[in-house]
């Protein structure tokens, strides 16, 4: 357990050392909080109350997806593409080897990376915008640590996911094409482009079952205050249901792809 | 090879100075980026199933825009005053122009990576212009995809609008995107140069790239006035879509301005690049080696 911990803080330091880059990422996200949050005022303005949210809950959804952009990596990014190049090239023989899990071992770091990039990049963004739109806060106190446990569980999710993405790379080798298409699911099913609520019909229904609604839609809604006490316990069960499911799935493909390792290189 | 011993880096060679050496050069900018560029091309086609692939996925995430667009029209009629036509018309050109310019230099924010490693010293010990071998490297022909979404929603903009189209406003649509691409580039090249300065920095131009195009995609009566100044007058990425849009449309520009406004941006696209030209001169003179 220690040794995990060890990780993540390795995780977090490790993102911590690149503070111009912080800086300029923080520029973006509030580049585009601003220019979805204008998007955004335009359609509230005709549709009030659209999706259940008055225009300051929207807002708020708006830097809320750029707080959690990079922290739940809805773009996907982090650690897989490393995990594939070692995969890729043999080196993960070596992780295999260690004394360690390779599951938790990642886990741990991406748990790390998540927290600096969810205080470097997503607190800055936020204050910004709170200061230029009028935002929902939470009004109790206890909404916070609320907010921050499904900000957890969906960073699990989203691990797990891009887990399976990594391990997909023992069969094809180049991970390019997974990687892209978990991109473009996080992007679209997260709730990135629109809340998911405002997905039509069917659509909707299932982008709001499927595990990637777990990364921004539900601690949104969570944060948001839409979520209280049983209803609350029901999502996160949501998301620690699909963590445990993809999780495990992982663990089965690191097994079964473990029995068959032919590592590259030699 | 043989001639590369004799020429020494790029900053000197200008004060050995000939009259007329900026044509040739530019001339052989332009040979030398088509060399690099046909073999990234012939590089990427090694693996063509991966580049089916890769240009899809470019396809299907840059349309993702519309798609927003789209799911935002299954609930209103109209966005900001626009309909959904208008508003593909300035997605289209946007989209296009953006498009064009990111598949010729996208690669640019490559720069501060380059500075940062030292790998920059190569480009400046070849004989050929350091800014044709930035734009060109690691070309990649996947970026199609862009242009193909914002020519198809362009396509659909031009099929629906009820237009009483004139020559001048048929020409607009060509030079937009001409003219926008050049605007575009400029941006590139003036984040590329600022990378000189802040190594790490990169993404800053996403900002005003990727930032740039998104914005041009919606009514400017969404955003508020000082932004639609802001990307008039200070970075003027409006004369890549907005205000030749506008003018095709007969909508009135939030800012005032005459109509023939939007007939200046060639005029606009040309001070861009050659301000661009600049600031990159100086940030390659800035260079230093990190000497490893």
């Amino acid at each position: 357990m220690r040794l995990y911990a060890v990780v993540a803080a390795g995780g977090f330091r490790r993102y911590a050392t690149y503070r111009t880059a912080t800086a300029a990422g923080v520029f973006t996200n509030t580049v585009f909080g601003f220019i979805m949050a204008y998007t955004y005022i335009a359609l509230w303005n005709e549709r009030p109350q659209l999706g259940g949210y008055d225009t300051s809950q929207a807002l708020t959804y708006v830097w809320l997806g750029q707080a959690l952009l990079m922290a739940s990596a809805l773009m996907g990014g982090g650690f897989e593409k490393e995990l594939v190049e070692r995969i890729r090239t043999g080196d993960v023989a070596v992780d295999l080897y260690r004394p360690a899990d390779l599951q938790l071992w990642w886990l741990a770091a991406d748990l790390g990376r998540a927290a600096f990039h969810l205080l470097g990049r997503g607190v800055v963004p936020m204050f910004l915008g709170a200061l230029a739109f009028d935002l929902a806060f939470p009004g109790s106190l206890w909404t916070w640590p609320a907010f921050l446990l499904s900000v957890f569980l969906g960073v699990v999710v989203s691990f797990a996911i891009r887990y399976l993405v990594a391990m997909s790379a023992f069969w094809l080798l180049d991970g390019a094409g997974a990687t892209q298409m978990a991109m473009l699911a996080g992007l679209f099913f997260s709730g990135m482009l629109l809340p998911l609520n405002l997905f039509p019909g069917l659509l909707g229904e299932v982008a709001r079952a499927l595990p990637w609604s777990s990364l921004l839609q539900v601690p949104a809604d969570v944060f948001l205050g839409k979520h209280i006490g049983w209803g609350l316990a029901g999502v996160y069960v949501f998301q620690a249901g699909w963590a445990l499911v993809l999780l495990g799935a992982g663990r089965l493909l690191q097994t079964a792809a473990t029995r068959r390792v032919v590592v590259q290189g030699g | 090879m043989a001639e590369s011993v004799a020429v020494p880096a790029d900053e000197e060679r200008e004060p050995a100075g000939f009259a007329f050496e900026d044509r040739p050069r530019l001339l052989e900018g332009f040979r030398a980026y088509g060399l690099i560029m046909a073999m990234w091309v012939r590089s990427t086609m090694a693996y063509r199933a991966s580049f089916a692939m890769t240009l899809f996925g470019d396809l299907a995430v840059t349309a993702f825009d519309f798609v927003t667009i789209l799911l935002m029209f299954t609930h209103v009629d109209a966005l900001g005053g626009y309909s959904l036509p208008e508003i593909a018309l300035l997605y289209g050109l946007s989209a296009t122009a953006f498009g064009v310019c990111d598949l010729l230099l996208g690669s640019m924010d490559r720069v501060g990576g380059r500075v940062r490693d030292g790998t920059l010293d190569t480009l400046l010990v070849r004989p050929v212009p350091v800014l044709a071998q930035v734009a060109a490297d690691r070309f990649a022909l996947r970026r199609l995809g862009r242009i193909t979404q914002g020519l198809l929603v362009l396509g659909y903009a031009v099929a629906c609008l009820d237009i009483a189209w004139t020559p001048l406003k048929v020409l607009m649509l060509p030079m937009t995107v001409i003219g926008g691409a050049a605007i575009f580039g400029a941006v590139f090249v003036a984040g590329a140069a600022f990378q000189f300065v802040a190594q790490d920095a990169s993404e800053v131009q996403n900002s005003f790239t990727y930032g740039g195009t998104t914005l041009l995609q919606y009514p400017p009566t969404v955003f508020a006035k000082d932004l639609v100044r802001g990307v008039t007058f200070v970075v003027p990425l409006a004369f890549a879509s907005w205000l030749p849009a506008l003018y095709v449309l007969g909508r009135e520009y939030p800012v005032d301005l005459p109509r023939w406004v939007a007939f200046l941006s060639p005029l606009v696209a040309a001070g861009c690049c050659g301000l661009a030209g600049l600031a990159w001169r100086a940030g390659l003179r800035s260079y230093r080696s990190t000497g490893s």
